[in-house]
């Protein structure tokens, strides 16, 4: 049913529509509204579900861990430092194969400290061995989230959400909640074959030496990789119930023959499409929305990138002393390809400055001049720098 | 598609009269998008919020950087040079003040449409927060939605007394702006 709901309030309904057995969180902005809604679903006995407040991100991650292990669909969301707090957990929940799903209101870090929007803390943890989807609009980040639940207990992989903070977790628009039937059809409920039960004695996480470490680490690599069909299969089987997809691993759109495209996570890639769209035919790009970044599709990239002589990538952080992130892995994974296009790097919108419509012309234009391999920030302004770095 | 800034200070209700708006476009039909652009999130402080009313889909999610209409809850925010910016050519402004239409269009040297929106709402709500009243002065005037809709978009956030005091408010407001006076303008200002 369609209605107009801000973006943290949507999700709330989407994770309480899964039947979550444990939510735990702290809050911190921009992801305090999602808790904070939950919370109330729970007070008001909307949901049953054990809400858990703790005294800090940290604490947050951990109990999440303990009732996944336990065997009970466990949720919990973060922002920036709070993601940070819990990186330590994180890597653990992902180590133990453990299926927690966890929403992260994308937000900068600091210093200097700010609470607006970029993609620098999930990126941060992009090698905790969590699976991260990327979110475009608040429907994609609704049809996410329930997925999440369904990928994640298949894989025995935590995945992150990572949408927007103040973008889309404080963006009221129209949205279609899916209703109770649809996500019991598809979401069946929660068993784990892995639980910790007095009756089977288990032990998860514990020390091991260097005759086995490299193996549990090699696994889950691979876990990662074979989750990459459980994605596509899992926004496909959506799309059969609620009909409409979120993007599988990646979409590409724009004309069949441009030979110029544009590569872009998040939210900006609604923006950039619209843009798109404005643009006189003969000028138009393809737009490739990539959801999912961990996994890495590094196939389905390869696919997507057939034919065209220039891929910009627009992300929104980047690793300071090199340069893109998602950049740098985007050349890398076009580096097997017969005739890889050119690859432009490019960082916008860090730390909440506005992406406006005039950012893709100023993107094609920038790349003209950009030297292979090269990066930069396509939005910094010279005069706000100190003399020395201009 | 018509874009709105609304512009207030923490605590009157900026994000929520934003958030109203959107709703009541959503009652009739059409797509919406509402968002604020916080600032330091305090009492009395400067926001913004941002409405987008379209028939189709919404994909930009930029800041408004050229609105149609400014509603301004609060008049002491027009001395900030900021807050007429980027009003596209014969945009409306609305604004919360005690002073006429002509006092405020003769001091800022552009056309603006006054409401004592504060006092109203004192009056028949009981608090001076004029987010619900400009609202039903800028439906009114510029007729892009019936105050129907706006009712039932307030009827999904609020009910009991507050609800019905907030209704009546609305009614209230129409007699106080000329209904359909800026039919125009919103034709004007809407954009692709």
């Amino acid at each position: 049913m369609l209605h107009a709901l801000e973006g943290s309030q949507a999700i709330a309904q989407a994770v309480a529509l899964c039947r979550p057995g444990v939510v735990a969180a702290y809050p911190i902005t921009p992801q305090t509204h999602i808790v904070e809604n939950i919370s109330k679903l729970v007070a008001d006995g909307k949901l049953k579900c054990e809400f858990v407040s703790v005294e800090s991100e940290f604490s947050a991650a951990s109990v999440v861990l303990g009732s996944s292990a336990a065997g009970s669909r466990s949720y919990t969301a973060s922002s920036s430092q709070g993601i940070l707090l819990m990186a330590e957990v994180l890597f653990d929940i992902a180590g133990m194969r453990l299926p927690v799903v966890m929403t992260c209101a994308n937000r900068a870090i600091s210093a200097p400290i700010n609470i607006w929007n970029d993609h620098q803390d999930s990126m941060t943890v992009r090698d905790s061995g969590w699976i991260q989807l990327h979110c475009a609009d608040n429907q994609e980040a609704i049809d996410t989230s329930i997925q999440a639940f369904r990928i994640a207990e298949r894989t025995e992989l935590p995945v992150m959400v990572c949408m927007d903070g103040f973008v889309l977790t404080h963006t009221l628009e129209v949205v279609d909640m899916p209703s109770a039937e649809q996500v019991d059809s598809y979401l069946p409920p929660f068993t784990f074959k892995n639980k910790l039960d007095p009756k089977h004695p288990l032990s998860l996480g514990t020390l091991v030496g260097p005759e086995y470490y490299t193996e549990a680490r090699y696994s889950l690599h691979r876990a990662l990789e074979k989750a990459l069909p459980e994605i596509e299969a899992a926004d496909a089987d959506w799309a059969k119930i609620c009909g409409r997809a979120s993007g599988g691993l990646l979409t590409v759109e724009g004309p069949e023959n441009a030979t110029t495209a544009v590569l872009a996570m998040g939210s900006v890639v609604s923006t950039l499409t619209e843009s798109n769209e404005m643009l006189p035919g003969n000028k138009r790009v393809k737009i490739i929305k990539l959801r999912s970044f961990r996994p890495f599709p590094i196939e389905a990239l390869q696919m997507a990138c057939a034919g065209l002589k220039e891929l910009i990538v627009l992300e929104r952080a980047f690793s300071p002393g090199l340069g893109g992130i998602l950049g740098t892995e985007v050349r890398a994974a076009l580096a097997g390809m017969q005739k890889p296009p050119q690859v432009r790097n490019f960082t916008v919108g860090l730390g909440g400055r506005d992406i406006p419509m005039s950012t893709l012309s100023k993107l094609i234009n920038a790349a003209k001049t950009q030297a292979p391999g090269g990066f930069a920030i396509l939005d910094v302004e010279p005069e706000r720098l100190p003399p020395e770095d201009r | 598609m018509i874009e709105i800034r609304i512009h207030g200070r923490g605590g009157q209700g900026n994000v929520v009269a934003a958030y109203v708006l959107a709703g009541a476009a959503f009652e009739e039909g059409k797509r919406c998008q509402a968002f604020p652009n916080f600032g330091a999130e305090r009492r009395g402080a400067p926001v913004v919020a941002f409405v987008r009313i379209a028939e189709k889909p919404i994909l930009r999610r930029c800041q408004v950087e050229a609105p149609g209409f400014l509603i301004i809850q609060d008049e002491s925010l027009l001395h900030i040079p900021s807050v007429l910016e980027g009003l596209k050519d014969k945009g409306g402004v609305l604004v919360n003040s005690l002073k006429s239409s002509e006092e405020l269009t003769k001091e800022y040297g552009r056309p603006m449409i006054a409401l004592a929106g504060s006092q109203m709402a004192q009056e028949i709500v009981g608090r001076p927060l004029a987010n619900v009243a400009l609202l039903s002065a800028f439906l009114t005037l510029s007729a892009i939605l019936p105050l129907e809709a706006l009712k039932k978009a307030l009827s999904k956030r609020f009910k009991g007394d507050v609800l019905e005091k907030n209704l009546k408010l609305i009614d209230e407001v129409g007699a106080h702006v000329t209904a359909g006076q800026w039919k125009k303008e919103a034709k004007h200002v809407a954009c692709a």
